[in-house]
């Protein structure tokens, strides 16, 4: 017997924060879970026939509908008298959560169905090779939105999903990292807890996408919220109701440890842009420790 | 019980009697008054069912997808562009092998827009892997319905259906439709048992990565499927017809082709205006027949090949079109012959009735006088050239 749900032998790159925080929220979630998932990495790394990583029934069927497919399937468990013992996941990258899977996710939070959707947000379509998304973070060089003569990387700034997520009145909203597995768990665990529809947006490592050594792909993670690029944030029905304090880095020292953001250090005036979406984060969550902050 | 019916009504009726236990659907013209109808039958508590009012066809069908992989029975409905918007999945339900019923009111495509009947819409989506069935009346919609839950939940079979009614024709008129009462519909169509199904007791993974060493197989396998339908169909019709006292033949239908000279095949319900017209005509000693395709997927080759071999004269009547080529019935009637030694000495192709443009007796008789020893290809009937001589210069 496994002692995981989200068994070993996938075909995830090394230092893949998709494929940690993936085990996390499956091992959180337990035995009675169906998970229905977008087209992605997630899905091409753990299920290629004859094999899949998932000890859970899992469901994958086009890149934008995981949370209509997810949908359906909560109706049926519900006609069946048997959603009250069984949590359903709908999840995905950021691309197929925040642009091309947007509309279906806003549906599925509208009509209120009780699934929990983790988006794994990795900050590119990295499955095609690393491509801009919604939630690409402003200035970070990717293969279309590249660094050139009239080019400092990507224009625009992630859309806000969580504040999208808010907006919907659904009960449960949070960010997370894959830099604080213990913090995914709690996370997870306090979603699955509470009826009704569950967002939860995971930033996932990817280095081969944000082109760091796979080894510090951990000390990355933690530096994106370190510096308040990422912050931390929990909200049960539409109040804030933590956030993990920081004593703020400065933003160089999370945009040096990564080619994407290699074009900026001999920028100070767009680096000066990035300090300041951290700083605007760190105001309006209140993210500033009073005193220092241990792990 | 026979009841005077809209067609949309009898189908939220039948529907009803089949027991689904999800239902999903956005609303087009001119399907509105089915899943009306079924919204209303369930807020008044005749069908206990899960409705879910998604906010695009793509999730509607997405929704019924995620249901019936969790086995339970499943319906939605649909037209046009939402059958367009739901392609992709649609494709995706065969692929999984998930036995989807989908009602399709035919309506033409936009641009420009038009909201009323053709079949392009359903043709363009031949290639998806689903069962098609077309109605030729009200009566023939409500029991393809039963006969499409029974052939798609078949272990043999585990493929999507989808019954194709012409839009206003049948899904507005009103006829009298013999109705089965529900101990009828539970004797012919037993609760869903699916084959696989998303349950915690029992993993599975639906929907993996599949690549080139076996891909292909999966797609074999549907196919292989399809030639099974076409054996697996009549025996159910014959089931359903001891059952309901009917007369079908599942396939095709054939009118008064015995000794016919010239035969019409077409899809839908312009077959009875061609039947109307063939009477007419026969009065007058005129040796017409029509050829009804019941079921257009799987393509019943073999039994329009027998049909039609010895006929002297065929008319291929298309209400779509795939531009830039043939009709898409008159291809695939002239492929069956292809090749063969008995085979009609001509296979004309008529373009009928595109964007709601009635088709009258009138019309058929037109495509008669034009069905001769000459050959024509994409003859439309009806055609005013006077709208076509408007030019952007």
């Amino acid at each position: 017997m496994s002692k995981t749900l989200f068994n070993p032998g996938h075909t995830a790159c090394a230092g893949c924060g998709q494929a940690l925080a993936a085990r996390l929220v499956i091992d959180t979630s337990g035995p009675n879970t169906i998970v229905a998932n977008n087209t992605g990495c997630l899905e091409v790394f753990s299920t290629k026939y004859p094999e899949s990583s998932w000890g859970v029934p899992f469901i994958h069927s086009l890149f934008e509908n995981a949370a209509a497919v997810a949908s359906g399937v909560e109706a049926a468990l519900k006609y069946l008298g048997k959603k009250e013992n069984i949590n359903v996941i709908a999840q995905g990258g950021d691309g197929g959560t925040a642009d091309i899977g947007l509309q279906a996710l806003s549906g599925m939070w509208e009509r209120g169905h009780d699934i929990l959707y983790v988006c794994y947000d990795n900050e590119a379509y990295m499955n095609t090779g690393i491509q801009r998304s919604g939630l690409t973070p402003f200035d970070s060089n990717t293969s279309t939105s590249p660094v050139g003569k009239g080019s400092v990387g990507n224009i625009r700034p992630k859309k806000p999903m969580p504040e999208i997520a808010l907006a919907h009145g659904i009960p449960y909203v949070a960010t997370a990292s894959s830099g604080f597995p213990q913090d995914i768990q709690k996370k997870v665990k306090k979603a699955l807890s509470i009826k009704g529809p569950k967002y939860i947006q995971i930033h996932a490592i990817c280095p081969l996408g944000w082109r760091h050594e796979a080894g510090v792909a951990i000390d990355i993670a933690k530096l994106a919220v370190e510096t308040g690029l990422y912050p931390l944030i929990e909200y049960e029905n539409g109040k804030l109701v933590s956030v993990r304090k920081i004593q703020p880095k400065p933003v160089e020292e999370y945009l040096k440890t990564q080619g994407r953001f290699k074009h900026l250090l001999s920028k100070p005036e767009e680096v000066k842009k990035i300090q300041e979406i951290a700083d605007k984060n760190i105001e309006k969550y209140n993210l500033r420790a009073e005193s220092p902050v241990g792990d | 019980m026979k009841q005077f019916l809209e067609g949309s009504q009898a189908v939220a009726e039948i529907v009803t009697l089949c027991k689904p236990a999800v239902i999903s659907a956005y609303p087009i013209t001119p399907q509105t008054h089915i899943v009306e109808g079924l919204a209303q039958i369930i807020a008044d508590g005749r069908l206990n069912s899960q409705f879910v009012n998604v906010e695009s066809e793509h999730s509607a069908a997405s929704v019924v997808l995620g249901a019936v992989a969790t086995g339970v029975r499943v319906y939605t409905a649909t037209s046009s562009q939402g059958l367009f918007y739901m392609a992709e999945v649609l494709f995706n339900i065969a692929g999984l092998r998930l036995p989807v019923i989908l009602t399709c009111a035919n309506r033409a495509i936009s641009a420009p827009i038009n909201i009323w009947n053709d079949q392009q819409d359903s043709i363009s989506l031949r290639d998806a892997g689903w069962i098609q069935f077309y109605a030729e009346n009200i009566q023939e919609v409500v029991d393809l319905h039963l006969i499409a839950y029974r052939v798609g939940e078949d272990k043999s079979m585990m493929l999507p259906v989808m019954v194709c009614m012409d839009g206003y024709t049948l899904t507005h008129g009103i006829e009298v439709v013999d109705m089965p009462n529900q101990e009828q519909v539970d004797k012919f169509l037993p609760a869903y048992a699916p084959l696989y199904k998303l349950d915690p007791q029992e993993p599975l993974t639906l929907g993996p990565l599949v690549d080139p060493e076996s891909y292909t197989e999966t797609r074999y396998a549907i196919q292989e499927t399809h030639k099974e339908a076409l054996k697996l169909i009549p025996q159910i019709t014959t089931e359903f017809n001891q059952a309901f006292g009917r007369q079908y033949n599942g396939l095709i239908e054939e009118y008064r082709t015995k000794d016919a000279e010239r035969v019409i095949v077409a899809m839908g319900s312009v077959c009875g205006t061609i039947k109307d017209t063939i009477d007419e005509l026969r009065a007058k000693g005129k040796k017409i027949g029509l050829l009804k395709i019941i079921t257009y997927r799987p393509f019943p080759y073999q039994e329009i090949y027998e049909a039609l071999k010895n006929i002297p004269m065929v008319a291929v009547l298309d209400r779509a079109l795939s531009l830039g080529s043939f009709a898409p019935l008159a291809s695939e009637i002239k492929a069956v012959f292809c090749g063969k030694k008995k085979a009609p000495k001509v296979i004309s192709s008529f373009i009928v009735g595109l964007g709601g443009r009635d088709i009258t007796k009138d019309s058929i008789k037109e495509m008669l006088r034009l069905l001769n020893t000459k050959e024509r290809t994409l003859e439309f009937i009806d055609l005013k050239p006077e709208l076509l001589k408007d030019k952007y210069e």
